[in-house]
């Protein structure tokens, strides 16, 4: 009875199960392979090919970028769009929220305000210059009602790429926002209420803080799509100007110099840039409170 | 420093009245409300009693009616200008904050000093047991601890009023009981006035020291507990209140004393009268532990079920008529014997018109 008394060994299948691995877990295999042939590959083609300059050492296009104000100029430049762009649209979105969530037809209004999602940051362009431009319908109206004698330039410049960023951006940040806000139990505002709290100091105390982490996601996400503003910032602002933002090096480096190696140093460059105000921003999002926003059980 | 509430001698609602569209949740509440005293507002869902409980708060404001403090009408004050505790059903502790936060919440709103707001938080966490947990975050607690920091949330501002909305019928029966008496001792310590929301008659019953039973949005009868448990005002309060047979009757005429002779399955017995009787249909209530296997009873009925609930058994049993009987018996009796059950006059309440 020796035999007996020893423990099967399980079988592979078995000891694979036991790790979470089965027949289901192949039903991944598309998305990566997907991922990895649009995104990974790519991504590290990129890299190899920063490195190999037309000319000069493996750093040689780095050292380019960073010692011509012509390129590097376009860092400053970007991050002083898409950050003011992305605060705004926080800024925006959070008194927006909080109103929509107390909202009996909340659905009707969301869709209302989503649907600029759907245009494309090119149709907002168009719609801009259509409005604002020196021809729009609005210096147009001034200029009849003789308030001004020459068009006001709204597009073309800073404020342009703002506007349609915002325009563009907003939808995404306010569903984000929404859905973080939904998530506050009402019960701690009315418990704040009755504790004393008038409807500045619940913001300040329990609202802010409750939400703080959420708007943390939300600035990464919102920030990441404005900081690679291409379209806009050709249409609408000064591409060769105060809106020469980073991906028109890049563009410029790609297909009108034909140097691919440097718009891959550029665009590197572009990532590096959007992982570290992303890793910041999470760094500090671990001082804010991360627990659900219930009142308890319930 | 001790906490007692601020000084104030009554809570006056006034035809209180909340529509929600079409529908009338409130249909115009009057009640006064004492210094020191613990009313319960007992019914079940959908009563009105929690919207009755907001719009004190002020968290729901009026359609109708008026509720003042004293002399002074407060029902146009916002919630955080009316200075009332409340106690959430769920809690609503802040998440973010220790639980020494969430108690001195409503001090720092009032921009005590610092010093003032440890000293009555502890106070405060001593007056509801829990000393050591100053610092942790409401998510490590259990449920009875998170139902004591609301507690002492609410109580620590010393409000002439506190409110509870069905508080511990989020914790396990055992916990459940030692809360009341907790409560009981908290509300005696404050001597605020307590309202206290509940759909527990058990509850109300042992805590309050008035009850106020409310059904569709209507006050049905106030008074003690005692009142209400033996001389429920209405069959709607008494079938609530756990008079569990309700059985057709013809009056047959007055009986000994203050009773009343009536017709029931033919038979005849003597109850107690609620209210002025008209000849004619009424109705009888019985709770089932006054309803008992007698040789003499009027009531004839073959027994369906019988459990064992500690110390009695209880049991269902049908009359020749269909009628349904909740019995009490001191043995276990066979389903399917035919008996005959009857109660204390004293313990049979019977109502004017028909079941």
């Amino acid at each position: 009875m020796t035999g007996a008394a020893l423990p099967r060994r399980p079988g592979l299948r078995e000891r694979l199960a036991r790790r979470g691995l089965d027949g289901t877990t192949l039903l991944v295999l598309p998305a990566a392979l997907a991922i990895l042939a649009l995104f990974v590959f790519p991504f590290i083609e990129g890299l190899v090919l920063s490195f190999l300059p037309k000319q000069g050492g493996p750093l040689a296009n780095y050292a380019k970028f960073f010692g011509d104000p012509y390129l590097w100029k376009t860092i400053p430049t970007t991050l002083g769009i898409a950050i003011p762009a992305t605060l705004a649209n926080i800024a925006l979105s959070v008194p927006v929220a909080l109103r929509v969530r107390r909202m009996k037809r909340q659905r009707l209004l969301t869709t209302i305000l989503v649907i600029p999602i759907t245009l494309g940051t090119v149709l907002v362009a168009e719609g801009l210059l259509n409005y604002l431009g020196p021809q729009g319908w609005l210096n147009r109206t001034l200029m009849a009602l003789h308030l001004i004698d020459r068009p006001v330039r709204l597009v073309h410049n800073y404020w342009g790429v703002l506007w349609s960023l915002v325009i563009a951006g907003f939808p995404f940040t306010f569903l984000l926002t929404l859905s973080y806000v939904s998530g506050i139990d009402p019960n701690l505002e009315r418990a704040a209420a009755t504790l004393g709290a008038g409807p500045r100091a619940r913001f300040r105390t329990v609202l802010l803080p409750l939400m703080a982490s959420g708007l943390a996601i939300t600035f990464c996400l919102s920030f990441v799509q404005a900081f690679a503003v291409y379209p806009s910032a050709v249409l609408v602002g000064a591409p060769a100007g105060s809106t020469r933002v980073i991906s028109i090096a890049a563009f410029q480096a790609a297909y009108e110099t034909y140097d691919d190696s440097l718009a891959s140093s550029i665009a590197m460059i572009m990532a590096a840039i959007q992982l570290v105000i992303v890793v910041l921003v999470l760094a500090g999002r671990s001082l804010f409170y991360r627990g659900p926003a219930g009142g308890g059980k319930g | 420093m001790a906490i007692h509430s601020k000084d104030f001698r009554t809570l006056r609602l006034d035809g209180v009245q909340r529509d929600f569209g079409a529908f009338n949740a409130l249909k115009g509440i009057s009640l006064t409300i004492a210094r020191g005293e613990f009313v319960a507002l007992l019914g079940p869902s959908g009563c009105g009693k929690s919207t009755a409980l907001n719009c004190v708060a002020g968290l729901l404001p009026l359609t109708g009616g008026t509720i003042s403090l004293d002399d002074t009408r407060i029902d146009t004050l916002s919630p955080e200008d009316r200075g009332f505790g409340m106690v959430f059903q769920n809690y609503a502790l802040f998440p973010h904050m220790s639980v020494a936060r969430n108690v001195g919440f409503g001090l720092a709103m009032r921009n005590e000093p610092r010093a003032q707001i440890a000293e009555k938080v502890a106070e405060a966490l001593r007056l509801v047991r829990l000393e050591g947990q100053a610092d942790k975050l409401p998510g490590q607690l259990s449920g009875g601890q998170q139902q004591r920091v609301a507690i002492a949330r609410a109580i620590v501002v010393a409000p002439p009023l506190v409110m509870m909305d069905e508080p511990l019928s989020n914790l396990d029966a055992k916990l459940r009981l030692e809360m009341r008496a907790e409560i009981r001792r908290i509300h005696a310590h404050l001597g605020s006035a307590t309202i206290y929301v509940t759909h527990d008659q058990d509850e109300a019953l042992s805590l309050a020291d008035r009850i106020v039973v409310m059904r569709q949005g209507e006050v049905r009868q106030v008074g003690t507990p005692e009142d209400l448990y033996t001389r429920p005002a209405t069959v709607d309060v008494a079938e609530f209140m756990g008079f569990r047979n309700m059985l057709p009757a013809t009056m047959a005429g007055a009986g000994s004393g203050t009773r009343a002779r009536v017709t029931v399955d033919g038979a005849a017995c003597e109850g107690t009268p609620v209210g002025p009787l008209a000849p004619g249909a009424v109705t009888l209530a019985i709770r089932p532990e006054d309803l008992r296997p007698q040789d003499d009873g009027p009531l004839a009925a073959r027994v369906d079920q019988v459990e064992y609930r500690g110390r009695a058994f209880f049991g269902i049993a049908t009359t020749p008529g269909g009628t349904a009987l909740h019995f009490r018996a001191p043995s276990r009796v066979a389903p399917g014997t035919a008996l005959r059950f009857g109660a204390d006059p004293d313990r049979i309440l019977i109502y004017g018109g028909a079941a």
